[in-house]
Formats: structure tokens, sequence, C-alpha cells
């Protein structure tokens, strides 16, 4: 049983745990499967500034934030304790594809060291792929009101069209960004 | 400790997305190149068993464990959903992560993911300052 656990799991186990996550929320406290909104609540909790869209009670969201540093922990636990494969086992198209245009040449851990270790920041890459990355993540899940788990898991799961044009959007931003902003970036 | 069982839940969720490599930027490549069938696999087979879920719920009408009627919000539409919905994919193809992988990053001990996570919180910050500006 360990065993199992410390290998990386399969789709077909790990996509049907996640989908027992919208059950799971609903009927322990009719809560929907969201993970977006927990950064609207910290803004709301730490820097509200008098903005209108941050004035709430975030406090009666709290069970999200309980969430969010559940998955936190769980980050840990699934890592560390857990064990992991000293590379994530891609295909060898998309390892070829990377280092012949991204130039990446260490293909170990979660992520390319190359890219996202902290002293990219002193160059051009860092700056990109983290600050402006993780800004259009924050900007953009919270003006189309979700993410993957929002929109993609929670609003399909309940046939919401908005949903389907969310989820077309991240893919057509996805797709933007790594078949035609990447070649530009790394020519 | 009526939060206690989200901590629980959000610790559960957070192993399955660390155990499934779904927050790691390779798998998210693979994915944006059409390389594998894993990421496809996972999401459409989580949206599967989750659209079962709320159809059970649904007709036979079924209550939390406290006894309420489950509430379930229509999603509204806006023209943020598709332009702020691209903008979230550009970023997800540079980090790798959306929200929940990113708390899961940090989880593992990636340092980077402190810094996109302050970069998502300025964004979500960005987003509230200019919302009346928005289409």
């Amino acid at each position: 049983m360990l065993d199992f656990l410390r290998q990386p799991w399969p789709w077909y186990v790990a996509g049907p745990l996640i989908g027992l996550m919208v059950p799971a929320l609903l009927l322990v406290g009719n809560k929907a499967l969201g993970i977006s909104s927990s950064l609207r609540h910290i803004c709301a909790a730490c820097v509200p500034a008098g903005l209108p869209f941050l004035r709430y009670n975030w406090r009666a969201e709290r069970w999200n934030l309980w969430f969010v540093a559940g998955i936190t922990l769980g980050g840990f636990v699934g890592y560390r304790l857990l064990g992991h494969p000293d590379h994530v086992a891609i295909s060898a198209a998309t390892v070829r594809d990377l280092r012949a245009q991204l130039h990446l040449t260490d293909f170990s851990g979660l992520l390319p060291r190359e890219l996202f270790a902290l002293g990219s920041l002193a160059h051009w890459q860092g700056w990109v792929f983290l600050v402006l990355g993780g800004f259009l993540v924050g900007f953009g899940t919270r003006y189309a009101g979700g993410c993957t788990s929002g929109h993609a898991i929670s609003g399909l799961s309940n046939l919401q069209w908005v949903s389907l044009v969310a989820v077309v959007g991240f893919f057509a931003g996805g797709l933007l960004m790594t078949w035609f902003i990447f070649p530009l970036l790394f020519r | 400790m009526k939060n206690l069982k989200y901590l629980v839940l959000g610790t559960l969720f957070g192993i399955i997305l660390t155990k499934s490599e779904v927050i790691s930027w390779f798998r998210i490549q693979e994915m944006f190149r059409f390389q594998a069938f894993h990421m496809y696999g996972v999401i459409g087979s989580a949206v599967a068993v989750g659209l079962v879920s709320i159809q059970l719920i649904k007709r036979r009408h079924l209550k939390t464990i406290s006894g309420e009627e489950i509430h379930l919000a229509d999603k509204q539409f806006s023209p943020g959903v598709w332009i702020g919905g691209v903008l979230f994919g550009l970023g997800w193809a540079l980090t790798g992560a959306c929200p929940g992988p990113i708390f899961a990053q940090l989880g593992s001990g990636v340092p980077a993911a402190a810094v996109v996570l302050l970069a998502a919180l300025a964004g979500t910050w960005a987003y509230s300052a200019l919302r009346e500006r928005l289409p």
C-alpha cells in the first residue's frame, strides 16, 4: 500500500479523487470547490485599501483559507513524506521541445530550475515566468470569476456554460503562450 | 473547530494534486503541447465524477451532514469570463500552476512558489482596483 502511495499516481486514480472533492465539500458544508477566491479573501483581509470589491465579510469565507492551508500542507505531505521521483516522467517529445526551444537542460524537480530558481529574478526570465505569470494568474482568475477548480472542475460538473467559455479561454491563453509567445521570448 | 474539516479535505486535495504531478510545470507544458494524455485524463475524469456526483445530489435531494439543503449557485457571464480566462491561461502556461497548485508547490518546498503567490495576490488586488474600468 505504502509503495503504491509513493509512486506518482496515474490519472485514473487522481482524476476521480479530485472529482470527489466536489460532492465532499457540498455534503460537508455546502461549499463549492474553488481556490482562486482565497486570493481575494487574503487581499480583503490584508490590504483592503477601501476598494469596494475588497469590502465584504471575508471572515464568512474563512473555510476557503483553511482549505488552501490544507493544500499547502498536502503539498508538503505528498512531496516530502510520500516520496517523489527525481524526474517527472514527461514524454520524450516534450523534453526534446523544451531543450530545443527554451534551452532547458535540467529536467529534475517539479519546475525547471533554470527558470524558477530564485536567482532567476536577476534576469528577465524570472520576472516574466514568476512575477508576470503570477500576476496574470491572480488578475485573470478573478476577472474570469474562477480558475481550473472553480470553472473547469466545479463549473463544468454543474453544466455551467459560462464555465465552458472560461475553460476555452484558459486553453486559448495557454496555447497562445506555449506556441506563439515562448518562441518569440526565446528566439 | 468547524473549519478543521476543510483543513483535512484541503490536505487530501493537496496530496492528490502533488502525487498526480499536476503541480509540475513540466506536466502543464506537456498538456499545452498535446504530448501526453495525463492532464486530459485527470481533468476529464475529475469532471466526469463531479458531474455524476452533482446529478446524484440533485436527483436524490441529498442534504449536507448538518441537514441543510444543498445549494449550487449559477456562474454569471460577463465579458471578463473570456478576457480574464485568456489572461489566466497565459499565466498558467508561464508559471505552470493554477491557484491550487501554487499552494501545493509552496508546501512541497519550491521557494519560487512564494514569489508566484505574492504576484498572484498583486494581480487579484490590481483587478479589485481596476474593476470598474474594465469591460
